[in-house]
């Protein structure tokens, strides 16, 4: 557990890196997390993924996992690889302020 | 003392060698969950594990019924006609639920996903298949020398 300020807030993280209070985040405090991660800028299409997994999480209760994603995200296997290089489930996630996915597939 | 840092895993390489539903959704899970934590993954098929990967056959994975003691059903019921395709379709239904793929879909993630798909040369030859016979994931036939090239570096684990 660590505490750091991101765009004027004080946000809490887990252990592996992940927000701990969904309720936290924004979209600032995405595009510095993308960052962390790697990732300069996000476009278009990784807001699609961002925002399909914030809605499965608050319906469900767990981030999606890669399958998921792919079927009904409107962005395929392939392309989820290459917006979110190194498991694009757990980064989308971890991007999103949401905990890292519990599914295996 | 020293104090050695571990090191997490980079690469796996994963043999699957049998043909029956159990035999192959380990391998393909734990291929796509390796390229899911960013591991790189090898996936080479071998021996009846090659029906995974042959057109013809990939959609009709069927789980063992008989000399299964995991099924916990007496070997004479497991025998019965139709038996091992009812439990098949049982199994596929209930994996559905937790999104488990059927085999052809698993396949095409775990290559869309980057991992690389291999079949065995000495199984091909001695079943008389072409690389015609298999799924287009499939990237090549190789040997087992070039099957301990591909996997330098990697973990090599046998299912």
């Amino acid at each position: 557990m660590s505490t750091e300020e991101i765009a004027g807030k004080m946000i809490e993280f887990d252990a592996d890196g992940h927000m701990v209070n969904a309720k936290d985040w924004d979209e600032t405090i995405a595009e510095e997390l993308a960052k962390r991660e790697g990732i300069e800028t996000l476009t278009e299409r990784h807001w699609k993924v961002i925002n399909f997994m914030r809605k499965v999480f608050q319906e469900k209760g767990d981030a999606p996992s890669i399958r998921k994603l792919n079927k009904e995200s409107g962005v395929d296997t392939k392309e989820l690889y290459s917006l979110f290089p190194q498991g694009p489930a757990k980064k989308a996630a971890k991007i999103a302020g949401l905990p890292k996915p519990k599914g295996c597939v | 003392m020293s104090l050695e840092k571990i090191e997490p895993i980079k690469k796996v390489s994963i043999i699957i060698s049998k043909g029956s539903l159990d035999g192959i959704y380990p391998g393909l899970i734990l291929a796509n969950g390796a390229r899911m934590e960013g591991i790189e993954a090898t996936l080479f098929f071998t021996f009846f594990g090659l029906d995974a990967v042959i057109d013809k056959r990939m959609d009709k994975i069927k789980v063992a019924t008989v000399g299964n003691p995991g099924m916990h059903i007496p070997t004479w019921i497991g025998g019965i006609p139709g038996i091992s395709a009812l439990a098949s379709s049982m199994m596929k239904k209930e994996m559905d639920k937790i999104d488990i793929p059927p085999v052809r879909e698993f396949i095409e993630m775990c290559s869309d996903a980057g991992a690389e798909l291999y079949a065995c040369k000495a199984t091909v030859d001695m079943f008389h298949l072409k690389k015609e016979d298999f799924c287009k994931q499939i990237k090549e036939i190789i040997t087992v020398g070039e099957f301990y090239e591909k996997s330098a570096g990697a973990q090599i684990i046998f299912t």
